[in-house]
């Protein structure tokens, strides 16, 4: 499902002094359905950055990335952005560490949202995000609040919400269960496991070493570039 | 997906005299898709919105559109009574100032019937129904239909002009600050209606804006503009999350955050 090749990623800082800071120099990753690929590694190992890299908001300087969307297979680090949209509105979901929450629109159809840009109607998609909230405990008086004055926690459920209830056949996972309680990491464990069963590729990092227990297939360990 | 663009841009470049307006733009534009032009004032990002929608001929390079009838052709080819045409069935302008795009002497409803009277309605009972439901979607109550715009606020007067553009269901529309001049709260109720009519009614657009937030909630892709140039485009989220020009990295590092 998802092929990474000689990825190479420096930042450079010119507002800095044009600093550069190299983050990782021919990464590998291979990923196939039902399997939870877990990034391991001290902070600043490029943990996110790869994942980043996959969805398209990194742009890596060097390498490939093939990612098997519908019959065909796209390489994001030099597919088009009109194509990258596409793969992100049909094969690849991202469950970020903060929700960015727009003005005014409520929780159900923030949720709702990525399964509308597929094509699944109105209704269908509200009814999918209600189950999803009801399973993280989001009670059903927020549902139609903008999240933007939930609690940390509950923009977190949010978004993780929005991450699987589209059934995306990718999945990327940066920390979800950072602020979470117990409970509600044990439903994070459950939609993860859920989506292996039904046959998606994910990758994630987390934090919470119960977590990665529960869920990994595979553990990546990344270590941190040295300066040259 | 598409296999042709709607808008095709190439090696765009306009002169005041000496200076640089805007020089060798090239892009394309897809059908469903809105491009953001981010930069600092100056940067040339209202030269190019100008010259792409056929208010200033540009001193050299090539605008095509996708014309229903003939496919992609040169703007500037076109007669001028076609090229109106156009821009009344198939273009919409928003302008910054709500008073450059709206007619001040004539009511709310006038303004947003005069479009479709334009492209050929005539039943008066008809272009008014169309009018109270345009002014409904842009949540401004029906009941204000015959005031003159002049009596509405800013941000009421915003929401009109865009009813106005988009009654006669547009395919392209160019927005100059659509949000400049009006505040936070006026502004997020705009971007919230801008993204929902953008997503519903499948419109293209071009969106001219100093302001990266508004900019990262409209568009898909975003060109960075510095002296009349594009030093950067890519994916929106790329481009602000993973900014590799040394002028769009100082541009998002110097956004304050409230």
């Amino acid at each position: 499902m998802i092929h990474v090749e000689a990825l190479s990623k420096t930042y450079v800082l010119h507002t800095q002094g044009g600093i550069s800071i190299p983050v990782f120099r021919g990464a590998e990753l291979a990923v196939g359905a039902g399997e939870c690929v877990t990034l391991h590694g001290p902070s600043g190992a490029g943990k996110s950055t790869l994942l980043r890299c996959l969805y398209g908001n990194c742009k890596a300087d060097s390498g490939s990335i093939k990612v098997r969307h519908g019959a065909s297979q796209v390489d994001i680090a030099s597919a088009a952005p009109r194509t990258i949209i596409e793969v992100r509105n049909r094969t690849m979901g991202y469950v970020s560490q903060f929700l960015r929450a727009i003005p005014r629109v409520s929780a159900i159809d923030v949720v709702a949202e990525p399964m509308r840009a597929m094509g699944v109607d109105v209704d269908a998609a509200r009814a999918r995000a209600g189950e999803l909230l009801a399973r993280l405990r989001i009670p059903e008086r927020l549902w139609h609040l903008a999240p933007a004055t939930f609690s940390g926690g509950e923009q977190q459920r949010v978004n993780i919400a929005r991450g699987f209830a589209p059934q995306m056949p990718i999945l990327l996972l940066d920390e979800p269960t950072a602020s979470l309680d117990a409970a509600n990491r044990a439903v994070v464990v459950g939609l993860i496991e859920e989506a292996k069963q039904r046959g998606a590729a994910l990758v994630g990092v987390f934090h919470d070493d119960e977590v990665r227990e529960a869920v990994s297939t595979r553990i990546v360990t990344l270590h941190p570039e040295v300066s040259a | 997906m598409s296999s042709q663009p709607l808008l095709r841009v190439s090696n765009l470049t306009h002169m005041y005299g000496n200076r640089v307006g805007c020089r060798d733009v090239s892009f394309e534009l897809w059908p469903g898709e809105v491009i953001g032009i981010v930069g600092e004032s100056g940067s040339g990002k209202s030269t190019l919105l100008s010259c792409l929608s056929t208010r200033q001929q540009p001193t050299s390079g090539l605008v095509e559109y996708d014309t229903k009838d003939q496919g992609l052709v040169d703007v500037y080819s076109l007669s001028e009574p076609r090229r109106r045409m156009l821009m009344r069935t198939d273009w919409g302008i928003v302008h910054q100032n709500p008073r450059d795009g709206l007619r001040m002497g004539v009511s709310a409803g006038a303004n947003v019937g005069e479009p479709l009277m334009a492209v050929g309605a005539r039943h008066y009972g008809d272009i008014r129904q169309q009018a109270a439901t345009w002014l409904d979607k842009v949540e401004i109550d029906p009941g204000r239909m015959d005031d003159q715009p002049k009596t509405f606020s800013g941000g009421m007067q915003q929401r009109l002009q865009i009813a106005r553009n988009l009654v006669t269901h547009p395919r392209l529309v160019f927005m100059d600050e659509p949000t400049g001049g009006l505040d936070v709260s006026v502004q997020a109720r705009l971007l919230d209606l801008l993204r929902r009519l953008v997503t519903d009614l499948g419109l293209s657009a071009i969106v001219v804006t100093h302001d990266l937030a508004v900019a990262r909630l409209l568009a898909h892709r975003l060109m960075v503009m510095r002296q009349g140039q594009v030093v950067e485009h890519g994916l929106t989220d790329q481009v602000l999350d993973d900014p590799h020009h040394p002028y769009t990295q100082l541009l998002v590092s110097s956004v304050l955050q409230p």
